[in-house]
């Protein structure tokens, strides 16, 4: 069953026209003719789960704003930069109107009056084609005072970003959006307490956001049916790397994950096998071949010792040395760290040299121990979730590919001709491992 | 990804081995108290506005406007952040503060094309940092490629699945081999659309129910 990517490839789905013929803006009419308590109440029984990463149930998310008539907003995050992640992107490029007509009933149903799309600074055209959307919303009384002459009114502003992966972490979106670093904020208090501008603010990702219209159509009994009982519905996947048909493929929650890298994308090329694959953007723990039929939902995935995350999907063949990945995934989070936590700025530039150390040969036995440690002393112990996104992926890997990490080292070691490196034989000695 | 820019103490930060000038009298809003307030270019200022209105908070304004700025001049030099700070009634030093930590907003002169190669896990999976490479050395041998090129490593840019890519002033192309760059790097100094038939705009979904 499609709902997001339906008919997505429809020349001319990207203008109100083309939504409108449709079907488009049908939902918020219907949403609008119930009160906010019934329409919060049809989130909620949909069993919709956030799309960004968390996974957090979003009817749960918007009653936790208060009630009342103070300033209350509504954000939407669309700085989608989880490597390996790009279904918002085709979501908003092709099919601007359903993000749009989301917000409008998420904001009717938690009752924030001013709402901000705050769009990666990356993607020009994406923010270009919403911007034209919003002008036509905005024209047909879809967006503005009193949408459709009833009381809900809403403004809507397109803010983009200028680069920053961390801005993707919703409290460090909301200094971003205050027009500051984007550095994360402590919590509690939570974003729907006080969020943008101190006032309570409700948060969701593009997808999720633009998946209300379908459960508003179909009703919230309707949409908890596909998909499985802890994960209810569609899912856009975002599949990339070593398979053959990258891309976004939609399916309901809870297939197996071969029919999703096999069936969907191809499998890996000719001739190549699947050593690890990250389920969830390259911050999930990797899971491998033996892995691949589990049910791909966010409670199995939890099982099996990862996530769903995002749900981007990211295929490693046996051509890649392991050590390669690792490196790339702890440099990125290295690059990105803001630096407001200690161990998430100096955990992630640690496990880099750590790194570099067994790629030169210059690593002791016990320095794959002390990565180790070093991940999860950073799990847990930071404000944002930035340097746990790379320390479960590398502390996953540690834990699968050990014997590959030090065959890799002896090799580098080998190769330069020497017994023990001058940095490892300080340690070796301290250690009686020379004498031996 | 390009090497952290050090400075010749070996810090990347600015004269942290400079004392600190007592003597300066503390920075002010250019404009305002006195203080001279720099030329405007008025569609600058006109711009910068707008973005002003559509917030219930001023500062919010920054990331828009720096681009604004940036797009006039090139990148976020000191007289860009005066004009910018003199419109949105804040400090340069605040607008410093938050240029520098944004990827996209330039604190050093760069190329005037951008071009941005992701580097990141699924793009240097599919060979992008051969790409990164070439696309460097043909622009540093290409004539003022200095100035008509600011090539660089990217993160993750969203576009996995035509990986290895790149964003051209903004435009993506890909999946793109290194026998590519050097129409990219011409289609982008002579500013036509770059490699037409690579762009992501005209992609279809890879869903095959997808469909029209």
């Amino acid at each position: 069953m499609k709902l997001l990517l339906k008919g997505i490839d429809e020349p001319g789905l990207n203008t109100l026209e083309v939504y409108e013929r449709r079907g488009g803006y049908q939902s918020l009419r219907k949403a609008l003719a119930m009160t906010p308590e019934e329409l919060l109440e049809q989130l909620k029984t949909s069993g919709l789960r956030g799309r960004g990463g968390a996974g957090f149930a979003m009817g749960t998310k918007v009653s936790f704003l208060p009630k009342g008539s103070m300033d209350k907003f509504l954000v939407c995050n669309a700085d989608e930069s989880e490597p390996g992640t790009f279904k918002d992107r085709e979501l908003m490029q092709k099919t601007p109107h359903s993000l749009i007509e989301g917000i409008v009933i998420a904001s009717y149903a938690a009752g924030t009056g001013r709402a901000y799309i705050y769009i990666r600074g990356e993607y020009v055209l994406q923010a270009d084609i919403l911007d034209a959307a919003l002008r036509e919303a905005r024209a047909a009384g879809y967006v503005g005072e009193h949408v459709l002459g009833s009381e809900h009114s809403v403004s809507l502003v397109v803010h983009r970003g200028a680069g920053a992966y961390i801005c993707g972490e919703e409290t460090g979106l909301l200094d971003s959006l205050e027009g500051k670093r984007g550095n994360p904020r402590l919590k509690p208090p939570f974003p729907a307490i006080q969020g943008l501008y101190q006032g309570p603010t409700l948060i969701n990702n593009v997808e999720t956001l633009a998946t209300v219209p379908s459960i508003v159509a179909l009703g919230g009994d309707e949409y908890a049916k596909l998909g499985v009982e802890t994960s209810t519905g569609t899912k856009v996947v975002s599949i990339s790397g070593h398979v053959q048909r990258p891309g976004n493929y939609e399916v309901e929650l809870g297939i197996p994950s071969r029919e999703l890298i096999y069936g969907l994308a191809g499998g890996p090329p000719e001739g190549r096998q699947v050593k690890c694959w990250f389920p969830g953007g390259s911050s999930s723990p990797v899971l491998k071949a033996e892995d691949l039929d589990v049910p791909y939902d966010f409670n199995s995935m939890a099982q099996a010792g990862s996530m769903l995350g995002s749900g981007a999907v990211i295929v490693v063949d046996d051509s890649t040395p392991i050590l390669e990945v690792a490196m790339k995934v702890a440099k990125f989070y290295r690059h990105e760290s803001c630096g407001k936590c200690t161990p998430c700025r100096e955990g992630t530039n640690w496990t880099v040299k750590m790194l570099e150390r067994i790629d030169a040969g210059e690593a002791t036995p016990m320095d794959l121990d002390i990565m180790a440690s070093v991940q999860d002393h950073i799990i847990g112990n930071c404000l944002c979730v930035l340097g746990d996104a790379m320390a479960m992926p590398i502390g996953s890997m540690i834990e699968k590919f050990r014997e590959e990490f030090e065959a890799h080292n002896e090799a580098a070691r080998m190769r330069r001709g020497r017994g023990a490196s001058p940095a490892s034989e300080g340690v070796l000695a301290a250690h009686g491992a020379l004498d031996a | 990804m390009t090497a952290v820019r050090r400075f010749e103490h070996g810090s990347r930060v600015p004269g942290w081995d400079a004392a600190v000038d007592l003597e300066k009298d503390p920075a002010e809003i250019p404009g305002v108290g006195g203080s001279p307030a720099p030329e405007v270019p008025a569609e600058l200022r006109a711009e910068i506005e707008g973005h002003l209105a559509l917030y219930p908070d001023r500062h919010s304004a920054a990331l828009p406007a720096l681009a604004a700025a940036q797009r006039l001049h090139g990148w976020c030099s000191p007289e860009a952040l005066e004009q910018v700070a003199c419109v949105m009634r804040v400090t340069p030093a605040y607008l410093e503060s938050v240029a520098t930590f944004y990827d996209m907003l330039e604190t050093q002169p760069v190329g005037r094309h951008s071009v941005y190669v992701c580097t990141n896990i699924s793009c240097s999976l599919r060979g992008a940092d051969a790409l990164l490479e070439a696309m460097q050395r043909a622009a540093d041998a290409a004539p003022d490629g200095a100035a008509e090129f600011n090539v660089r490593g990217f993160e993750c840019l969203g576009a996995c699945d035509i990986a290895p890519m790149a964003s051209v002033d903004g435009v993506y192309v890909g999946p793109l081999s290194t026998a590519d760059v050097p129409q990219l790097l011409d289609d982008a100094r002579a500013g036509r659309p770059v490699l037409p038939e690579k762009q992501l705009a005209l992609r279809p979904c890879a869903d095959p129910e997808a469909g029209a």
